[in-house]
């Protein structure tokens, strides 16, 4: 009796990884699918210019306002410790690398799964609930081209734009704080960060880094979306799923671009 | 919404990441301030580079010149070959001194050059032949408790007749 417990919970593992590696097998060829039949999408660039007003314009709002807060909490914590060392001129480097190198691509790319990424999810499974891509087929214009691509795109695209604006605003917000209400000099504060940052380093890693979470984010929003049972709570599933599975991909594939960005270049 | 005003959003937005790029670049990053286009590269000899590393600055009279470009290990001369790429518009004679020093006390390691009066200026693959290492801590300490203990004994040796001999 014991052994058919054990067997079952071996049974349920099995169908678990298995279903897992099924559905990573299914968004794999998804993605090519995708990629090859983005023609149209760029093509006809009105489609991504739309999307990206979705995607990107839209979530301006919230990454301004959190880029300035996390720059302002940043130089307020960062002038606590540095004081102590008496190294407050070093203020602006702190703030300008912990940004420019993480916290603008992560920070981001959390805000922009949780606002753009769960969006493109919750439209196309509406769109399939709705058999509005099943009637797109029917009338011969295949939906990946024509609604899930554009989509992509326009999450690809934006990313970097966002992290970059995100970059610039935390770094104003620091600047507010520790110059203007704390009083660190401020030409210590800019030297100091153009001496510490460099081009392609920091800044560019920091750009790779956006691009390749915009893609991730970009890639589960629309394959969840497309895959999403054809429910109101198949569609509500999937988009809590996307922002669960970007925020994780985000975090772990920062993890390995750190690895590979930072500590190798120390030869 | 109509097309037009989407379009024109998405130009403001697209127009204000390049913006932030660009800030990124020149007002955070340091294009402005050193380009290695027109370099050139010379190599130098080094018993000991201490903590010296890629990208360090090379100054001159307190002036950032260059970059260090690469770290070598010679296998035959056991010493270290640290090239630099030097600025175009800095021009060195032959007998420039290369020396590692550090900023402050707890600073980064960086070279740097003390021009010679050679009339020939360095050309690119030249190698500089006057270097002078880095200071390594431990070293200098163990040399300062070593000359202490020197010192120590030869009081006790010295002294030890003399102020003996006072007092009886």
């Amino acid at each position: 009796m014991e052994l058919a417990a054990v067997r079952q919970a071996f049974e349920r593992l099995g169908r678990g990884v298995n279903a897992r590696i099924l559905r990573l097998g299914f968004a794999s060829r998804f993605l090519a699918y995708l990629l090859l039949h983005s023609g149209t999408a760029l093509r006809r660039f009105r489609l991504t210019v739309r999307e990206i007003y979705f995607a990107g314009v839209l979530s301006l709002v919230i990454i301004l306002v959190s880029g300035l807060f996390v720059g302002m909490v940043l130089a307020l914590q960062g002038y606590e410790t540095l004081q102590r060392y008496g190294a407050s001129e070093s203020l602006g480097v702190l703030v300008a690398l912990s940004l420019v190198r993480e916290l603008g691509p992560v920070v981001a790319g959390l805000l922009f799964a949780s606002r753009a990424g769960s969006a493109i999810t919750a439209e196309i499974g509406l769109m399939k609930a709705t058999e509005q891509l099943s009637a797109m087929e029917m009338m011969a214009v295949d939906p990946i081209a024509r609604v899930v691509a554009p989509r992509f795109w326009g999450g690809v695209l934006s990313m970097p734009l966002l992290a970059a604006l995100f970059s610039a605003m935390g770094i104003f917000g620091g600047y507010l704080v520790g110059v203007r209400l704390i009083g660190v000099d401020e030409g210590a504060f800019w030297s100091q960060m153009q001496a510490a940052v460099d081009l392609r380093e920091d800044i560019l890693n920091g750009v790779i880094k956006s691009v390749v979470f915009g893609f991730a984010v970009a890639w589960i929003a629309v394959f969840e979306g497309y895959d999403a049972p054809p429910t109101a709570e198949g569609v509500s599933g999937a988009t809590t799923r996307t922002v669960v599975m970007s925020s994780l991909a985000i975090l772990a594939l920062d993890f390995m671009l750190t690895a590979f960005m930072f500590t190798g270049g120390n030869r | 919404m109509n097309r037009s005003a989407i379009d024109l959003w998405v130009g403001v937005f697209v127009a204000a990441g390049l913006a932030a790029l660009l800030f990124l670049a020149l007002k955070v990053g340091n294009l402005a301030t050193f380009t290695d286009t027109q370099a050139y590269q010379v190599q130098a000899r080094f018993a000991n580079i201490g903590g010296l590393k890629v990208r360090a600055p090379v100054k001159s009279a307190g002036v950032v010149v260059g970059r260090v470009a690469e770290i070598r290990f010679d296998n035959e001369s056991y010493e270290a070959i640290v090239s630099m790429n030097l600025g175009a518009a800095y021009q060195f004679p032959r007998d420039t001194t290369a020396k590692i020093l550090t900023s402050g006390l707890l600073g980064e390691q960086y070279i740097g050059l003390e021009a010679g009066g050679d009339g020939v200026m360095l050309k690119s693959g030249d190698r500089l032949r006057l270097t002078q290492s880095a200071v390594v801590l431990e070293n200098l300490i163990s040399q300062f408790l070593f000359n202490k203990a020197a010192e120590g004994k030869e009081a006790a040796k010295e002294p030890g007749k003399e102020p003996g001999k006072e007092q009886k």
